[in-house]
């Protein structure tokens, strides 16, 4: 059984629907990120889940009590805020031991459960300090040890690393998950960042303008996304227009392509292609050809634009220790039938 | 956004009523058709507000606190700009100094600044004179310039300027066409404030004029002393439409709480 | 880093800084008109004062003498201090939490409320002092009511009193202490109260715990603002004190314009600022140590 459930939760403000029918399940001990970009909803979700926002209709069950009636203080719940949000007027031990003071635990168990958490966060040393001092990651890590000391039934993050730069980030993501395994604590992460969503998380579910997309483990989210918008979300993917004939065949700029089987209707549909799916060939031998209009090198990588009768098309070439075709050159391009995605047209969703 | 509770309703309620009641009183009195001064009124009269018009010497004093006003703050403005430029962005040597000197009006205490005017001004041979109050009310309304023209400047962006001299812009065409343009609001902002607070200055002014450079607030202070008509209500009511009216002029053009809080808040 | 040249680099002089030349004219006037007249006004206190002769250029600390040691102005300066301890306590109560709420009101009302509170500021203090005369006198507006409804017999003597100056100081002295203390509010993080309610905290907890210290620095630097300012007001006091309840600031008045003993008004002057400084000083020190580790 579900153990955060979100059922057609909507929030309207004014004539706007922030949130608009969503539903989603949370298992126990699972880490799940609540993926979209800004202005999607997933920010006033987490608020109707804490307790921040008032819910407009729709209920949320957690661990089989309905949350919608109790106020946020009395829910329980452990939150990392975008901003760490900690209380700088108190050392990082007064910050963590808050939470357990509101619920009036005893000075000795208090100490013992600000120690164990201090230490699963790896800040035992800056106990006494102020965090008004202290590094972005440091900070972080307070957060999450306030938020966890609690012993909360859920942990909600909301946008945690966006604060940090690139390289500290890769690492509190590691930290995070780790963090998480060890406190045994589900987990809703909210985020704009996919790769990070990816990275992180058991099940990851895609929102925009306040819908559900998707909701699956991240692989199938990257590899078989249910709309064009997950498709295009979720890392660079090629989507080129299509017709998907009463015959059953799928038709693009007037050629005929091998898809997988599908299930669509005829009409207008999408096909998503992942740009590493594709591979360069000569220019008689592949699916189509092209010229050659841009060659970026990434390092590992070598990104190439084709000019296609199929419409531009991107292609990442792995470094293989050898230069690629260049600008002007034309070029064929094959792929496996099998990873064409074929997407219902976007606006007919 | 939490909001607030019926305990904090009721709160700043009373505060509001608390905060508005002597103004709304003064401007109540003012409307008595009696001689004497009640709340509230029991009719309605512009009988005072004629009375003013037939007072020289509350006519008088108002002509001179305007054309005090606009000196000063024309004069503060004057030395101010080039100082709060100069302060904002150089890194020269004492220039903290020189800012807490040109701040320091602000700390100092009125009844002291009075007596030091007078002494200063009593030994030069200009207590009394226009030229010596003009002086005076400079000097006290320059910080309140100085501060709002520091705040647009700090946040003044080098590189626009560099980007006009880069093609050719001499300094006094950077100045006129970039520089002045952007730190603008701050300075009508810091002019306005000026001009308020020399046009309701008591505390300094009521040591260093004498009658024929009397301004309204030492008037109206000395009024009151000996006695009390409606009088003083109606010149007070006259005195706070004009506030009024320059507040809203303010808030059209720099915003009311920035020029208060005084910092390029938003 | 280092690259190895031939030819030394030429040496230019840098350019003359002309900034500091664009602040000579208000320095210029501010040494004239302002660092001369103080110095004036310090050397004054220690000069004398014959009725007949008027002011003597002797150096002595007679004035300073006759001020500490006089039971007089003890008294005054007594007065002063307790009113303006008052009106700043007063501030405070009243200014932290109206400040706190204002912070948190939507921003139609908040801006009507901005300009009740701040607008004051705006207004000539003689007009907002006449204001509480009117309401404060024995048949003012607040005694007229408080009789009307029969609460009291006789009415309440507020006018020529302690009290009253106080009243009206708070008016006039409160927008500072609330500009200063929501400037220490918008500098907090909102979400903080968010993360103290999700922890189990109630409003009130709230308030105590996360947003007042937060807004001490606020509090603390609007406290010494208001202090400054009430302890060396002259319009308020002058008005609704008259010639029974003396500030020190009325009677430097008073030893200027009526006495004419100058240099004892002078040396007046000066123990007030001196006292001020101190008094503040001390209270900043007192406070720094007991909040200021945080925010260091």
């Amino acid at each position: 059984m579900a153990f955060l459930e979100l059922d057609r939760l909507t929030k309207r403000f004014g004539m706007i629907t922030a949130v608009d029918t969503l539903s989603f399940s949370v298992d126990r001990g699972s880490f799940v990120s609540l993926l979209g970009p800004s202005g999607c909803g997933k920010t006033t979700t987490l608020q109707m889940i804490a307790g921040f926002e008032d819910v407009t209709s729709g209920r949320i069950m957690l661990n089989g009590r309905n949350l919608s009636a109790v106020p946020a203080r009395e829910r329980g719940l452990g939150i990392v805020f975008q901003t760490y949000a900690l209380f700088l007027h108190m050392t990082v031990a007064e910050n963590v031991a808050f939470g357990l003071e509101m619920r009036k635990i005893d000075k000795p168990e208090r100490a013992r459960r600000v120690k164990a958490a201090l230490e699963l966060v790896h800040l035992s040393h800056l106990a006494d300090r102020y965090p008004r001092a202290m590094s972005g990651g440091q900070r972080q890590r307070v957060a999450l040890a306030r938020a966890l000391v609690i012993e909360p039934e859920l942990l909600l993050l909301d946008e945690p690393l966006s604060n940090l730069d690139a390289k500290l980030r890769e690492e509190m993501q590691l930290e995070l998950r780790r963090i998480q395994r060890e406190a045994g604590v589900t987990t809703l992460l909210v985020t704009h960042d996919q790769s990070e969503a990816m990275a992180l998380s058991d099940r990851v579910v895609v929102m925009e303008k306040g819908r559900l997309q998707q909701e699956a483990d991240p692989f199938e989210v990257y590899d078989r996304p249910k709309t064009s918008f997950v498709s295009g979300f979720l890392g660079k993917s090629n989507s080129l227009r299509a017709e998907m004939g009463r015959d059953g065949r799928l038709r693009c700029a007037e050629r005929v392509l091998t898809g997988p089987a599908a299930g669509l209707m005829p009409g207008a549909v999408e096909i998503a292609l992942r740009p590493e799916r594709i591979e360069v060939v000569d220019a008689a031998s592949g699916i189509v050809s092209g010229c050659v209009t841009e060659k970026v090198f990434l390092g590992n990588q070598w990104l190439l634009r084709v000019a296609t009768p199929l419409g531009d098309m991107i292609v990442l070439r792995r470094n293989a220790g050898r230069n690629e075709a260049g600008i002007g050159d034309t070029v064929g391009l094959t792929w496996n039938p099998e990873h064409l995605r074929i997407l219902p047209a976007e606006g007919a969703a | 956004m939490k909001h607030n509770g019926p305990f904090a309703v009721a709160f700043l309620l009373v505060f509001a009523i608390f905060m508005l009641a002597p103004i709304v009183v003064v401007i109540g009195v003012a409307f008595t058709p009696t001689g004497f001064l009640e709340f509230p009124p029991s009719g309605l009269s512009l009988r005072w507000f004629r009375a003013i018009l037939d007072n020289p010497d509350f006519m008088h004093a108002a002509w001179v606190s305007l054309k005090l006003a606009l000196v000063a703050a024309t004069v503060a403005t004057a030395f101010a700009v080039p100082a709060a430029l100069a302060i904002g962005r150089g890194s020269f040597r004492g220039r903290e100094v020189v800012q807490s000197l040109l701040m320091s009006p602000l700390m100092i205490p009125t009844v002291v600044l009075g007596i030091a005017f007078l002494r200063f001004l009593t030994v030069m041979g200009l207590n009394g004179t226009f030229f010596g109050l003009m002086l005076c009310h400079t000097v006290i309304v320059t910080p309140f310039i100085l501060r709002l023209v520091l705040a647009s400047v700090v946040g003044l962006d080098k590189s626009a300027e560099r980007a006009a001299i880069s093609m050719g812009a001499s300094d006094w065409t950077v100045f006129r066409r970039i520089t002045l343009p952007t730190i603008l609001p701050g300075v009508v902002g810091g002019w306005v404030l000026a001009f308020i607070t020399s046009f309701d200055e008591l505390t300094v002014t009521v040591f260093i004029t004498n009658p024929s450079t009397t301004t309204l607030p030492v008037r109206l202070f000395s009024y009151i002393a000996q006695t009390t008509d409606p009088l003083v209500a109606s010149v007070s009511t006259v005195a706070i439409l004009f506030t009024v009216v320059l507040m809203v002029v303010v808030d059209r053009l720099y915003g009311l709480d920035r020029l208060l809080i005084g910092e390029g808040k938003r | 880093m280092s690259i190895a040249s031939t030819d030394t680099p030429r040496e230019v002089a840098p350019p003359v800084p002309r900034e500091p030349l664009l602040c000579a004219p208000a320095l210029a006037l501010f040494l004239v008109m302002l660092l001369t007249p103080l110095i004036m006004t310090l050397v004054l206190s220690f000069n004398s004062f014959d009725f007949y002769e008027g002011i003597g250029s002797t150096f002595s600390l007679a004035n300073y003498t006759e001020v500490l040691g006089d039971r007089y102005f003890y008294e005054i300066f007594g007065r002063t201090f307790a009113i303006a301890l008052a009106t700043t306590a007063i501030c405070a109560i009243i200014g932290a939490p109206a400040s706190y709420f204002l912070n948190r009101m939507d921003p139609f009302w908040r801006s009507i409320m901005v300009l009740i509170v701040l607008g004051p500021l705006l207004i000539s203090v003689v007009v907002r002092t006449l204001g509480w005369a009117i309401l404060l006198g024995n048949r003012g507006v607040i005694n007229t009511a408080l009789m009307n409804i029969g609460l009291i017999e006789r009415p309440l003597k507020m006018m020529y009193t302690s009290g009253g100056i106080v009243l009206a100081l708070v008016h006039v002295m409160i927008p500072f202490m609330v500009l200063a203390v929501w400037a220490a509010l918008q500098r907090q993080d909102p979400a903080t109260e968010a993360a103290a309610e999700s922890l189990g905290a109630g409003p009130f907890t709230v308030f105590r715990r996360i947003v007042l210290p937060q807004a001490m620095p606020g509090v603390l630097s609007g406290s010494l603002i208001v202090f400054a300012l009430s302890a060396s007001a002259f319009a308020t006091p002058a008005i609704l004190g008259g010639r029974r309840v003396k500030v020190v600031a009325t009677s430097v008045h008073d030893e200027f314009m009526n006495t004419l003993n100058w240099p004892l008004g002078a040396a007046m002057a000066m123990i007030l600022v001196a006292a001020i400084l101190i008094t503040m000083i001390a209270w900043s020190r007192l406070v720094e140590d007991r909040v200021g580790r945080a925010y260091a």
